[in-house]
């Protein structure tokens, strides 16, 4: 195996006595697209911030590019790229400027920067709005300029947190096209994200965190292979009548989850647990057959539900 | 040869000028000629008929005047200068967030931002001497002597504000810094009547300003006034200011931005 393009030992962030990042250890390899998946306030944008090398790390060993962000930030930042949670781009400049400017923070000459721009435009699909103000770009196209300007130093590893976070789903879409291409063209990519969904699309690898610790870590498909059963048959039962439907459950599925509005048990045959339910004379009001999900994983993991 | 990173911020607060220039140089212009057409022309001819041109060391008042006026420029737009960027920057915009994820730190900010502010000043105050040559006050070598320090002790403020920028949590702070801190200093600080106005007593009050110390500057250097302290402790003075200032911004600007 080469070399990780990032690593974590006992990795530790602390505002105050609340301990945000607690002691957690990673490896990320080139070229692979590595996942943070985890409900707010879990610690992954500090653990980006910490990796992007502009957060002071209070205990535990980081090594990006085997360079070390308390030491050598400078020459870090210098071989990232970084798509923040909030874009911060300058509403008031026009989108070519906001990239020619960020473009000379690492001293690219201007000969260098204008052919990128024209590249990064087209790539971030924002030809149209060259001259357009900033302020004036919807979510999506404001978070596709923060993509193409963190690429404009063209960076060995890219860090996104939650990028797609707040948009439509026509524009995550496109989002996840982008960063598809950008995965092909061999560039390294850290993704932060609350949405399932979108790390079982896109992560070779990701992690669960919460709490600042890391819960669990693998391929989306170990980890659900790990912590939860094959399919999942969802139960809605009449208003109140849940509470005396569970006991008459019991024994149903190897694993049962009682959210507020409806039941899931997990199964690995769950047309023979529908048949059980019937037969045991219960009578949901809808039912849903699904795979089992990172969403599964997250709450066998944690007993909480991601998104709430 | 690799851009000195304080001078890449530098650079993108000009990109960010050139956005406005035409406008900010326009007001930088009209500003003196509004002031000394109703300073000189109305309130200085009544000056004159006063007759009391001792004050003013027997010259016109416009004349006494002019280098003040430069120098309280400068005084007023550091202030300036020095605040609205950073509250731009931390709290209106939060652009400054995203600058840290490139090779620029910190403290490439502040040192590149009060760069910035010296040329800005150095603008303000040559317009300014550019005008008062067009209204036939003083000599350009004289003017050139007025505008220097009148800039630096506009730096001298500016480093300071940048500081307490920085500190404030919301706008409220500084409307209260600029009625309360700014806006008397302008008045009282010789300007436009000596202090020797004042009572004996309360006069050392105004050497612990800094635009006092700038129009001593501007009014010894370019009219070859008698200053009350020797100038290069007025200089010095203004030194401790920026000095002290530029510190302050670096630790209030890092604090704000790194956590
Ligand atoms: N600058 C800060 N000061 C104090 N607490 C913070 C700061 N940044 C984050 N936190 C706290 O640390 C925890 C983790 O935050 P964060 O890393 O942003 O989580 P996530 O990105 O997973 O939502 C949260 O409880 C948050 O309130
Ligand atoms: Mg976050």
């Amino acid at each position: 195996m080469p070399a990780p393009l990032v690593a974590a030992r006992g990795l530790t962030k602390k505002f105050g006595d609340f301990t945000a990042v607690d002691h957690i250890d990673f490896e990320i390899q080139p070229g692979e697209v590595y996942g943070f998946l985890g409900p707010n306030g879990a610690g992954k944008s500090s653990t980006m911030r910490m990796i992007g090398a502009t957060s002071p790390i209070d205990a535990g060993e980081l090594t990006v590019f085997g360079l070390d962000p308390r030491e050598q930030g400078r020459q870090i930042r210098a071989r990232l790229g970084v798509v923040p949670q909030e874009d911060q781009l300058d509403g008031e400049l026009p989108v070519h400027d906001n990239l020619y400017i960020y473009g000379r923070y690492f001293d690219l000459k201007r000969s260098e920067i204008l052919p990128r721009i024209d590249e990064l435009l087209e790539f971030a699909q924002l030809e149209e709005k060259r001259k357009a103000k900033v302020e004036m770009l919807s979510g999506g196209m404001k978070r596709r300029l923060t993509i193409a300007r963190a690429l404009i130093n063209q960076p060995e590893l890219v860090i996104l947190d939650e990028p797609t976070t707040g948009l439509d789903p026509q524009a995550r879409h496109i989002l996840w096209d982008r960063l598809y291409r950008l995965k092909q063209e061999g560039v390294t990519l850290i993704i932060t994200t609350h949405y399932m969904d979108e790390a079982e699309q896109l992560c070779d690898r990701l992690c669960v965190m919460d709490r600042g610790r890391i819960v669990a870590e693998g391929t989306p498909r170990q980890l659900i292979e790990e912590h939860s059963h094959r399919e999942v048959l969802e139960m809605r039962f009449p208003v109140g009548a849940q509470a005396d439907v569970l006991p008459r459950l019991a024994g149903v599925a190897p694993r049962q989850e009682e959210l507020a509005d409806r039941v899931l048990l997990y199964v690995d045959d769950a047309d023979a647990a529908m048949g059980e339910v019937s037969r045991r004379g219960l009578v949901p009001e809808a039912t849903v057959v699904r795979r089992s999900t990172l969403e599964d994983v997250f709450l066998r993991l944690t007993g909480r539900t991601l998104v709430d | 040869m690799a851009t000195p990173i304080p001078l890449r911020f530098m650079e993108a607060q000009a990109r960010n000028y050139r956005r406005i220039w035409r406008a900010s140089a326009f007001s930088n212009f009209l500003n003196p000629v509004l002031y000394l057409t109703a300073m000189g022309i109305g309130l200085g001819t009544l000056v004159d008929a006063g007759g009391n041109t001792a004050a003013f060391g027997g010259l016109a008042y416009l004349e006494w005047l002019a280098p003040g006026l430069l120098a309280a420029t400068g005084f007023l737009s550091g202030a300036g200068e020095g605040a609205f960027p950073v509250m731009a920057g931390t709290k209106w915009l939060k652009t400054w967030h995203s600058v840290l994820n490139t090779p620029v730190g910190p403290s490439d900010i502040t040192a590149g931002v009060l760069l910035w502010i010296s040329v800005r000043l150095l603008m303000v105050c040559g317009i300014y001497g550019v005008v008062l040559l067009l209204f036939g006050i003083g000599t350009p070598g004289g003017v050139a002597l007025a505008v220097l320090p009148s800039a630096y002790a506009g730096l001298a403020v500016a480093a300071p504000m940048a500081a307490f920028a920085a500190n404030l949590e919301d706008d409220t702070g500084l409307s209260t810094m600029f009625r309360f801190g700014v806006v008397p200093m302008f008045l009282f600080s010789g300007t436009f009547f000596p202090i020797s106005q004042f009572p004996e007593w309360i006069q050392p009050a105004a050497w612990l300003t800094p635009l006092w110390h700038g129009v001593e500057l501007a009014r010894g250097m370019s009219l070859g006034m008698e200053t009350v302290f020797p100038m290069w402790l007025s200089f010095g003075y203004l030194t401790l200011w920026l000095a002290v200032g530029a510190w302050l911004a670096d630790l209030a600007i890092r604090a704000r931005l790194v956590t």
